[in-house]
């Protein structure tokens, strides 16, 4: 009857997202009376899962699943969902587990809400709040099957440290057809992703050319940030498409988000709009982007970039 | 090679979000449906592999008459034939256990969905197709080679990118990337004359009992207003960030 939570790592590491999930299945755990057990896929350490009210721990190392493959992670999920008789599967919002939740769910022939941004309202019928029409509105959806999966959204949960003692137990499904074959992966390292990023800095057209985005690049690396684009800025090539972000590209749920030379049109708005706090660098104040934001500058980037570095610079070195 | 393409029938993205019925129904009062745009992106790629390679394309919606017109559209875009599921799309699940039918019995190789739709952003249908169908499946696939029953596919995943290989019969969740923007077609009127004459073919559909049920929608509160801050003084920015919103 456990609360099954998928706790994923990159390199053997926990994400951060690890710990929200872990934090929603306790919430969940604790309306339905039971344990949470966290799963984990080829991580080496899981004793930080303890901190965030884990009971148990089920370890699977697998060198067939050492990249990931939504078939075989969703078929380990699948097996240890029964294994515990698990009524209730956490999932976060990462690119991974979006591609493995509707697999799950039919292999558990599972409702599945995803981009939920709240606790459970009720337990019976089993209700969440979800984001939808791009954040444009929330719905309130109710789970009708025996089994149910939930995708939380990032960051929309946030950390609660619930600290105990987890136990682990070493768990070997049994994986056969994969069906697809990694046979290359391109990703920088040294760089916060934008799923992943609390701060993204994001540049808009307003910056009339690639040319001049080596001062977004330096406000996002003093911030630790990712950088981020609207649309048209992708479309023309300046960036790459892995950067736009909206209704029609990635969407953002950051702690900050700083837009510098975006106008604010609805589809930008919405994609972004999850994000905690914003702040505009615009030279118009009639952009629409003033009346979504938090904190404004009216002003023109290519003065108001290179000092808010040098003074974020210093600030830094202060802390 | 037989091309199914799904299409979701979707409010434009300028559309302003209302509910009517005590919040229970989004109102379609006013606003203007199109092509769930990730879904344009792979029907795009769909006309690439029927003029390059002599694929047949067929586009599918499961709705009610009203999505005809958006049907039509795609037809004009160049697909070939159109298929539509008389029942209302009610909850993800149920949708796609419609289009798994469609699937097998129209035996298509490649089933083209859109990453997620602008609307309820679910993001699983294309999966749960694939899982039903026991077809594989590429979500967020931003490339797609098809030589016989080979693929290599390329998927965004967070941070970067990864280059797949696998074979047909495939599901993929589609979006910008598998084709440029640039790429994407608005109908002629020699298209928009041809449409009409494409067969659009109506079915019943199957028995799938919705797993999820909307109960209410809500829209986000009002914001309040901006704190600007002057250009000459961003101390007092680092510092609002710092000390009021504790964010850096
Ligand atoms: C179907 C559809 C889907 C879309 N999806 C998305 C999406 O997902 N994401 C997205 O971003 N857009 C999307 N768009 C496009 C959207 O409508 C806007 O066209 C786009 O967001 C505008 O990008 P921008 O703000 O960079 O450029 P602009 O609207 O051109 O704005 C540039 C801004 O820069 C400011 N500026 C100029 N010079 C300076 C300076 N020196 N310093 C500071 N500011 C300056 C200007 O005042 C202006 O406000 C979509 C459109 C459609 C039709």
């Amino acid at each position: 009857m456990s609360v099954l939570v998928y706790t994923e790592s990159e390199q053997g590491k926990l994400k951060k997202t690890a710990f929200e999930v872990a934090s929603y299945a306790k919430a969940v755990a604790e309306q339905l009376g039971t344990t949470v057990t966290a799963i984990t896929i080829n991580a080496d350490d899981t004793s930080p899962l303890s901190n965030y009210g884990v009971d148990k721990v089920l370890t699977v190392t697998s060198s067939e699943l050492s990249t990931f493959n939504a078939k075989g992670f969703a078929e380990v999920l699948h097996q240890a969902a029964e294994k515990e008789e698990s009524k209730v599967v956490v999932l976060s919002s990462s690119a991974n587990s979006k591609y493995l939740a509707p697999l799950l769910a039919v292999y558990l022939n599972a409702g599945y809400a995803s981009n939920v941004i709240a606790a459970p309202s009720s337990t019976s019928p089993f209700t969440v709040k979800r984001s939808a029409f791009t954040n444009k509105a929330f719905e309130e959806i109710s789970i009708n099957t025996d089994v149910k999966i939930i995708g939380v959204s990032n960051n929309a949960f946030g950390l609660i440290e619930n600290s105990g003692a987890a136990s682990e137990e070493t768990f070997s499904p049994s994986i056969t057809d994969l069906g697809i074959k990694v046979e290359s992966v391109d990703k920088a390292s040294d760089k916060v992703s934008i799923a992943d990023a609390e701060i993204v800095v994001s540049g808009g057209r307003g910056l009339k050319g690639p040319e001049n985005w080596g001062m977004i690049e330096e406000l996002a690396e003093v911030l630790g940030a990712a950088t981020a684009c609207s649309k048209p800025v992708s479309d023309l090539g300046w960036r790459p498409h892995a950067e736009h972000v909206g209704q029609t590209g990635k969407p953002v749920a950051s702690n900050l988000y700083i837009a510098i030379g975006i106008s604010g049109a609805i589809q930008h708005l919405a994609g972004i709009n999850a994000s905690k706090v914003k702040v505009v660098i615009n030279t118009d104040p009639e952009a629409p982007f003033f009346k979504a934001a938090d904190y404004g500058v009216v002003g023109d980037a290519f003065q108001v970039v290179p000092e808010l570095i040098e003074k974020l610079k210093s600030f830094k070195a202060q802390q | 090679m037989k091309i199914l393409v799904c299409i979701s029938h979707v409010p434009d993205t300028t559309s302003k979000i209302n509910f009517t019925d005590g919040d229970t129904k989004f109102d379609t009062n006013g606003v203007q449906f199109v092509i769930n745009p990730n879904d344009e992106f792979g029907l795009t790629r769909a006309m690439w592999f029927k003029e390059k390679q002599s694929a047949h394309v067929t586009v599918v919606n499961v709705g009610g008459p009203e999505t005809e017109p958006t049907l039509r559209k795609a037809l004009a875009i160049g697909a070939d034939a159109a298929i539509r599921v008389n029942t209302p799309a009610t909850d993800g699940f149920s949708v796609a256990k419609q289009l798994a039918q469609v699937v097998t019995d129209g035996n298509y190789d490649l089933v083209i969905a859109g990453r997620e739709s602008i609307d309820y952003n679910g993001g699983m249908v294309p999966g749960m197709i694939a899982g039903l169908t026991n077809a594989n499946f590429v979500n967020n696939c931003i490339n797609l080679e098809i030589e016989g029953t080979s693929v290599t596919a390329v998927r965004e995943i967070d941070g970067g990118k990864e280059t797949v290989s696998t074979t047909l019969p495939l599901v993929i969740g589609g979006q910008k990337g598998i084709v440029e923007e640039s790429d994407l077609r608005i109908p002629n009127m020699r298209g928009i004359m041809m449409a009409r004459q494409k067969p659009l073919t109506v079915t019943e559909p199957v028995a799938a009992n919705a797993e999820t049920n909307s109960v209410k929608f809500e829209k986000p509160a009002p914001k309040g207003a901006v704190k600007l801050v002057s250009p000459d003084n961003l101390d007092e920015l680092i510092n609002l960030l710092h000390n009021e919103a504790k964010v850096i």
